[in-house]
Order: structure tokens, then sequence, then C-alpha cells
């Protein structure tokens, strides 16, 4: 089925938070710091305030009178929303102009005066926590030290035993480095706060907007009923738009100050310097195996970078996301991870980009682990895998650290890959091409994917347990409204969740119509990131039909006036059993909710049900991708020639759009694998400020993907369905990088990391690798 | 200047970029503006018949000219084919960089009404997309270069 949104796309009628435009309304811009760690020693807005066009100025002292000078974090920390005491990052928001253009918004910050006494910038993750590191947070009561948490998962014990009695060992350092997830459109917000009615209305970039609500209601101490968060159509989120920024705060006061309607979006730059980045792991892994290739345990330490203030967006008992899935698709004696969180002077975030709550980083750890194990044991990955890949008769199966795994066949997914891919062709043509000198790489990743968070008594974000909400009314003439507690960045939600509808009451998913996005016409909700939608909201939907389902058949027991019980339902209708020409429509029943009817006991008047699904368990989706690339030994220049991706993320609802999921998240892949990075030189600078200097891929660095799908529904899902929004993105960076190592193999490289840049290529195979994550 | 075939005359700040102008002034909100450094092509608009960032463009340099922007491509309820082609090839997800997109595929269909996979690729690489990984915005163009007559 075609997406119902792309009517107003194509006319160029979309609305993006930057096209709305109130009476009235003021901008907003930031003045950010240019220095990475520095104490603030003053702040001089006078000439600022003096601009024509300035309506007001906000500092972080403006904002320490009422109380909103920080705020907190979805990880239980604090963030300064316009800094007070020092600055912490590059790029950290110090003061706010409200002007009446943005241009003149922009004017004004060139006149605000900064001084600062600058301090020793802490860059490395490692150096972090040694002993003479400048501390970054001593705005916390007795922070000594740059120490955020520590986290393991598994069993110690059991794994060094394991490790200790294995044949193989080997073990390898790498970086996931630091990347951004980018959206096209920008963070930004529109806030008017009523002076009259002392309403707040904030549309915004926004993939939660119950839970902004919250926190705004919190920050602000305005009641929840007179907030209304609403998110237009929004122009990719991948996770960057989870949060709440200090952006929008000022917007907010700036709002509360003048009494009028300000706009505040970023532009391309603050948009890469502050907002929420994703990675930044810095892994030791180490994998145990059989001379003949049975692996046996993983052991993991990672070192965390969360940047200046810990503001991941994850469930609140899991501060490395789910890191803890790092056993893969494999069947592991045993498995143990160590996580130490730091900060550093960088931009806060790290869970984002389509990351499934960090499983990216750790599908990328197994699976360049089993190259790793590969290379040394000289088998092909792909035997190496299938040998070890878990068995259908395993699921559901609970892996070493503890989760459960809903359903999969693996060997299966991994065989259809490897025959799309032409598997032992490519084997053949590249030894031939190897004699010639010329670089063939062939990379295998397979990932499986824990998405769809999640069982509320395990997880919750800010003590709000992880369910979501679906309402659905019928109208009297048999379409229906739908309303929702996700929010679309560009997934289809319009169409899929309105096929859902479709196919439980047996009407055309065009007669649906979907609400999102907007608090006041939705329930509540923890909205869409982390693969959720479809296995959280999407459950929602079909039971919530479900229910309207029962509601008319109770109806048409009384229409028919026959029991409930003897009627029976065929797609749209119920009929008496065994008279299949004595039946009532949706529609029809719909109308008679509404008539003259003498309704049965249950029924109040009108066809409408609403629900909260809080899932039994995660989903897991789950892929086998094989990457083919070219390389110039002479320039280290990689080129990616195809790209097969076998992914199954249980029963499609619309195969076409899970088609362009599977595109977006390869892309990715690539972009990540070959060109993505924010490095930082010694002094805290950030070297990726700007498209020309973080690279995204273009269609040019993109091959025609070739997909396969096979079906292995989730057992626990009402119609079988798991996510699919992040797959790509998860597996297919180690898929990429295992091609470039393959190709590097006569030059004895056995890891080099990401991005794996002309240079960084060239620098490996001539065996002086480089870091790729900070410039010296 | 002249925008969709519709005579304007402003007096606007010189400085004033010309997305800015489109979408402040006008209400053409159809252009998108996603990076100021002429890399994401969101806010590609026609001017004097050529694709241009109109990111990078001064207003002042536009002073006589004449722009079309993604608002002017259907003829009232009838959709242009590249429209129409990123509708039936789910070119589309976010909508973001949507409107630069079918600008820069009309004017490579006007000018090679049969491109190759490669002459697409090439046409739109100097624009991003971070939704579809391109595949499908290549097949909405070519989709759109096969349905010439329902233009």
């Amino acid at each position: 089925m075609r997406r119902k949104e792309d009517r107003r796309f194509v006319r160029g009628r979309g609305t993006y938070v930057d096209d709305v435009q109130l009476p009235g309304m003021l901008h907003g811009a930031i003045l950010r710091s240019p220095v990475a760690h520095a104490r603030i020693l003053s702040v001089d807005t006078s000439a600022a305030e003096a601009h024509p066009k300035v309506r007001a100025v906000i500092t972080g002292e403006t904002l320490a009178e009422r109380g909103l000078a920080w705020m907190r974090t979805l990880s239980y920390d604090t963030q300064a929303v316009l800094a007070t005491d020092k600055v912490r990052f590059q790029g950290q928001e110090i003061a706010f102009v409200v002007a009446d253009d943005r241009y003149a918004a922009r004017d004004a910050l060139e006149l605000i005066v900064v001084d600062y006494e600058e301090l020793p910038p802490v860059t490395d993750p490692a150096l972090a926590l040694s002993a003479d590191a400048a501390v970054i947070r001593d705005d916390l009561d007795g922070k000594r030290d740059n120490h955020v948490f520590d986290w393991e998962a598994g069993d110690a014990e059991l794994t060094d035993r394991v490790f200790a009695s294995a044949d193989v060992v080997v073990a390898e350092d790498m970086v996931y480095p630091r990347v951004h997830p980018c959206p096209l459109e920008t963070c930004g917000v529109v806030a008017d706060m009523d002076p009259v009615t002392e309403r707040l209305t904030v549309w915004a970039t926004s993939q939660a907007p119950h839970a902004h609500r919250l926190l705004y209601s919190t920050m602000f101490g305005i009641p929840e009923h007179r907030i209304r968060i609403v998110a237009p159509d929004i122009g990719g989120g991948f996770g960057n738009k989870v949060a709440v920024y200090p952006g929008y705060v000022c917007a907010v006061v700036g709002s509360m100050i003048t009494g009028r309607p300000v706009k505040w979006i970023e532009d391309r730059s603050e948009n890469l310097m502050s907002t929420s980045f994703a990675r930044d792991y810095h892994m030791h892994g180490e994998i145990a195996a059989t001379h003949d290739g049975q692996v046996l345990a993983l052991r993991v330490r990672v070192l965390a970078d969360h940047g200046a203030f810990n503001a991941t967006a994850q469930p609140t008992n899991y501060p490395a996301g789910f890191f803890g899935v790092f056993t893969g698709s494999y069947d592991l004696r045993a498995a143990h991870c160590a996580v130490t969180g730091v900060y550093t002077n960088k931009a806060p975030g790290g869970v984002a980009y389509a990351c499934s709550f960090r499983i990216t980083e750790a599908v990328y750890l197994v699976e360049r682990m089993m190259d790793v194990l590969a290379y040394e044991l000289d088998v092909d990955p792909a035997d190496l895998r299938m040998r070890n890949l878990l068995r259908p008769q395993q699921f559901p199966y609970t892996c070493a650290t503890g989760w459960q795994y809903d359903s999969g066949d693996y060997p299966r997914a991994l065989e259809l890959a490897k025959e799309l891919a032409g598997y032992d062709e490519l084997r053949t043509e590249q030894a031939e091409k190897r004699e010639r000198g010329e670089l063939v790489g062939i990379g295998l990743s397979f990932f499986t994917e824990a998405v769809g968070a999640g069982p509320r008594e395990h997880m919750d974000i800010l003590g709000l347990g992880m369910a979501d909400g679906a309402e659905l009314r019928v109208h009297p003439t048999g379409s229906a409204v739908l309303r929702l507690s996700c929010m679309s960045q560009g997934q289809g939600h319009q169409t899929t969740f309105a096929q859902l509808v479709g196919e439980e009451l047996g009407i055309s998913p065009d007669e649906v119509e979907v609400v999102q996005g907007d608090t006041d016409q939705t329930p509540f909700g923890l909205g869409t990131y982390g693969s959720r939608s479809t296995p959280v909201s999407g459950a929602a939907v079909v039971l919530v039909a479900r229910k309207v389902r029962e509601r008319a058949r109770l109806i048409a027991s009384a229409m028919l006036e026959v029991s409930p019980d003897d009627l029976e339902w065929e797609k749209g209708r119920w009929f008496v059993r065994g008279v299949p020409d004595h039946g009532r429509t949706i529609p029809e029943i719909a109308m008679a909710a509404h008539s003259g009817l003498e309704l049965p006991e249950g029924v109040e008047g009108q066809l409408a049900a609403d629900c909260v699904y809080n899932p039994p368990n995660l989903t897991y989706p789950f892929g086998a991708y094989i990457c083919v690339v070219d390389v110039d030994a002479e320039t280290g220049q990689v080129s990616v020639r195809r790209f097969v991706a076998v992914d199954d993320c249980g029963v499609q609802i619309n195969p076409m759009i899970v088609d362009g999921q599977v595109h977006r998240g390869l892309a990715d892949g690539v972009g990540m694998a070959l060109m993505e990075v924010i490095a930082f030189d010694r002094d805290g600078n950030h070297l990726g400020g700007s498209l020309m200097d973080y690279l995204l891929p273009t269609a040019l660095e993109c091959p025609s993907w070739e997909l396969g799908y096979t079906v292995t529904p989730s057992p626990h899902h009402p119609v079988g369905a798991k996510g699919i929004g992040e797959s790509a993105t998860v597996g297919s960076p180690a898929a990429v990088v295992n091609a470039v190592m393959d190709a590097l193999r006569p030059f004895r490289v056995r890891h080099a990391d990401m991005p794996l840049t002309p240079a960084a290529v060239w620098c490996a195979a001539h065996g002086t690798p480089f870091r790729t994550d900070r410039v010296d | 200047m002249t925008v969709n075939d519709e005579t304007y005359r402003r007096t606007v700040e010189p400085r004033l970029l010309l997305v800015h102008f489109l979408r402040d002034e006008l209400g053409l909100t159809g252009t998108h503006w996603g990076c100021d450094t002429s890399n994401c092509g969101t806010c590609v608009v026609w001017l004097d018949d050529v694709p241009v960032k109109s990111c990078t463009v001064l207003i002042g340099m536009v002073d006589g000219r004449r722009v079309r922007t993604v608002e002017d491509l259907a003829d009232g309820a009838e959709l242009d084919p590249v429209q129409q082609g990123f509708v039936a090839c789910h070119g589309i997800q976010c909508g973001f960089c949507t409107s630069g997109m079918l600008m820069t595929a009309r004017w490579l269909l006007d000018h090679n009404p049969d491109p190759s996979d490669a002459e697409i690729r090439e046409a739109i690489s100097g624009q991003l997309c971070r939704c579809t990984g391109y595949e499908n915005i290549v097949r909405s163009v070519r989709w759109a270069a096969g349905h010439r007559g329902t233009e």
C-alpha cells in the first residue's frame, strides 16, 4: 500500500517545526562556548540588550533566578541549560537572545562579551580517570573524578573459567567512534506561553511528546493539563530528537518573559556540536574458542565516553543500554562485560542514531570478534558463523547474559544471504583477483536485536514504564480515528497503523485517520525510538481494534437479535453462524451504536475503545548481511560494490516500508564504516561541526541494495511482528568493516577502526594504523 | 523577481538568504533549510531554470530573476511525473529532502529524458537523504522517466 503521508510531502505541504508561524512570533539564538573547558568569569549582555531588535537576553543567571539553570537528564544526571559556573564542552549554551527576526538574534550574539578562564580539557576517555585529570563535574557534590558509572552483565567467574581452559583466545581493541544521527531537519521548537490562559504550547521536534510534557511540567512547575506538546512532521529523528535540549527550555523562558511565541531552530553546526551524539565506545574484546572453531565465550571491557553530562536516553536499569546482548547470535557457554562510563569535555548524549539502545555497539563487537577469530583460525568467516549460530529448536533461548530471544531461524537467513550474494563465486573471484594484486573484500555480519522496550516491570525512563497507548473510535458512518502515543519521524505511521486497523476491522485503511504527536489529542505513551513503534504501539493498535471488534459484536447481536455467541466474524462484518446473509458490517454497526437501538449491557453508545500495551518481552529481529568491497591498493579508497541484506522482522505489515527502513540503515552502515566520525583535537575542538567535515554518504557511495527476507513470527506480538527501524543500522557497519579487513588480508591487517577513510585504510595496510577518533 | 510565475517586489536586507525569503517572506515552506554549507540540498530551487542551493544565494543576487520551487511542480490536481514517481516507488520517508530531490529530478529529466541509474545518482549526489539510502529515490526518478506521457 502506498503511503498516506506522501501526498503532502510531494507538494511541499508538510508542516515541520520551522514551518510553524504564529502572530507576533519572535526568534531565538544561542551563544555557545568557543572553548571546551573554562570557568566563566563574566557575561556582559548590555550591548546585546541595547540592540533595537532584541526583546530579551537570557543568561544562566536569569535562569538561576527561576531555578532553571540546570535540568534533569534522562539518566538522572543534571545538565546545564545555560552555563553559570563553567563551560564543559565546545558549543555549550551560554546565553539566549530573543529578537524580532532570526538574523537580528544572530547579530546580537556577537555583542555579548564572555570572559573565560580556560581549564585543561579532558578529551581522551582513557585519561579521564587518571588522578591528575581535571574534574569536569565539580558542580556535583563531592565529585573528585570523572567517573560516571560501572555496570556489568554476565557471569565473570564462569567466563574466566571457560577462557582459562579454552584452546584459543584472541583479543582485540576496537573503537566505535563518536558519530551523530544528523537528521536532515535539525532540532527546533516554537514555544508559546499564553500569559492569559497560562497555557504552554510547545511545537517541537520530539520523538516522545508525552515524556517531554512531563519533563516540562516538572521543570517549570506547570501542571500537565496546562501544557500541550505538538510534534508536527519530523524531518528524521534517529534518536536525535528524544532529549529535551537547552534551546527548548530557553525558548519557553523567552516566551514567558516576552509574552510572545518564540521560535528557536538550530543550525547544522549546533546540531552536530551540541545535540545527542552516538556511540563513543572504546572496547576491549576477547573471544575463546576450540581449535576447530567452536566459540565458547566472550569477555568485554568497555570505556564509554558520555561527554560532559550523562544525558543518555535509555531505560533506567540499563546505563549501558542493551549492550548486554553482545553475545549476539551464537550459542556461548559464558559471557561477561564490564562497562565504565566517564565524563569528558564533549557534548552529552550517547544513545542515538538508530542504535537500539547500544545494540549497534554490541553487534559490532561480536561480529568483529568473529572475524578476528576466523582470521586467527584461518577459516572462512561464513563457515565459522554457521557452525556457531543458534539453531531454530533452541528458541526461546536465554543467552549467557540473561536475555530471552523470542524466535529465530538463523541458519536459514545466513544460507539465503549466501545464496543471494553468490558467496562461493565471490570467493573464487576474490582469489583470482588477489593473484593479480587486486583487492576485493567480502564481509559478513549476523545480528540479533532486542527491540520494543519494554516490559515495564524492568524498563522505564525516569520512572515512566515503557508501555504505549492507543484509542480507536469508529465514526457513525464507519470511518475511524486512531490516536497513538508514538510519533513518526518518517517511518510512515499514518499508513502502517491504518493498515493494522483496516485488517482487524475490515475497513479501508484510507478511512482510518491516524493522530499522533499532539499530547492534547493522544493517549499517554513513551514515543518512538529503539524500534519500538511496531512492537509496542503496533500491538496496542491491534488489541484496541480487536476490542472494538468485540464491542461491535455486542451491538450486532442486539441488531440481529441473537446471542453474541452465535455470531461469527468475517473481515468487515459479524454474521449469524450458519446464516451468512444475516449479518451487519462495521459501518452498519457503528451507525447503530449512535441510533435508537436498545444497546446491550457493556455498550454505552458509541463504537470505541482504548488500550495500553505493556509488552511481555522484547522482540528479537535478526539478519544476515554480506558486503562486497573493492579497495584501491594505491589510494586506500573503498567502494562498496554490493550489499546483500537478509532481514527477519517477523510478520511484515507494509513490505514496501520495511524495504525503505532497511535501505536507510544500510546507508548508515556505509557512512559509519567509511566516512562518519566526530573527532576532537587535544584542545577539545570539535572537528566535525559541519557537513563539510562530518561526511555523510551520498547516492554515489551507496550501491543498489539487494534485499531478502525470512519470516519468523514473534510468538508474543499479536500479529507476530518485530521492529525493523534500526536493524540495518545495527547490522551493517560490521559487514562493511569485515569486508574491508577481508580485502586487506594480503597485508595481514586484522583490525582497523572506523571510519575506514582512504587514509585510514592506506595506513592500516602499510602497518601504521592511526586512531580515527582524535587528532593530536 | 518572479517566483513560480508570480512577480514580487519587496525591500529586504540584501544579506537575506533566498531560502529564508521564500520561506519566511513568501510562506513557501516546501523549500527547506538543512545545513548552511551547500551540502545537504534540502533547499534546492530553480534559479532561471537551473537548480541552485537557495541557502547559498543572497536575495540581492536574484533581483529581476526567476525562481521556481516545489510548490510549482504540480499542475493543479495533476502531479508532475516525478512527484508521482516518488509516491509510487516510496522515494519519501520523512519528506525533508523530498522537495530538493524533486526539483533536481525534474531538471535532470528535462535535459536527459532517459537517464541511467548512474546518471541519476550523479545528478542527486549533491543532495543528502538520511532515510531512503537513495535506492528508492533512484527508482522514483526512473519511474518518472518511464511515465513522461502523464506530464
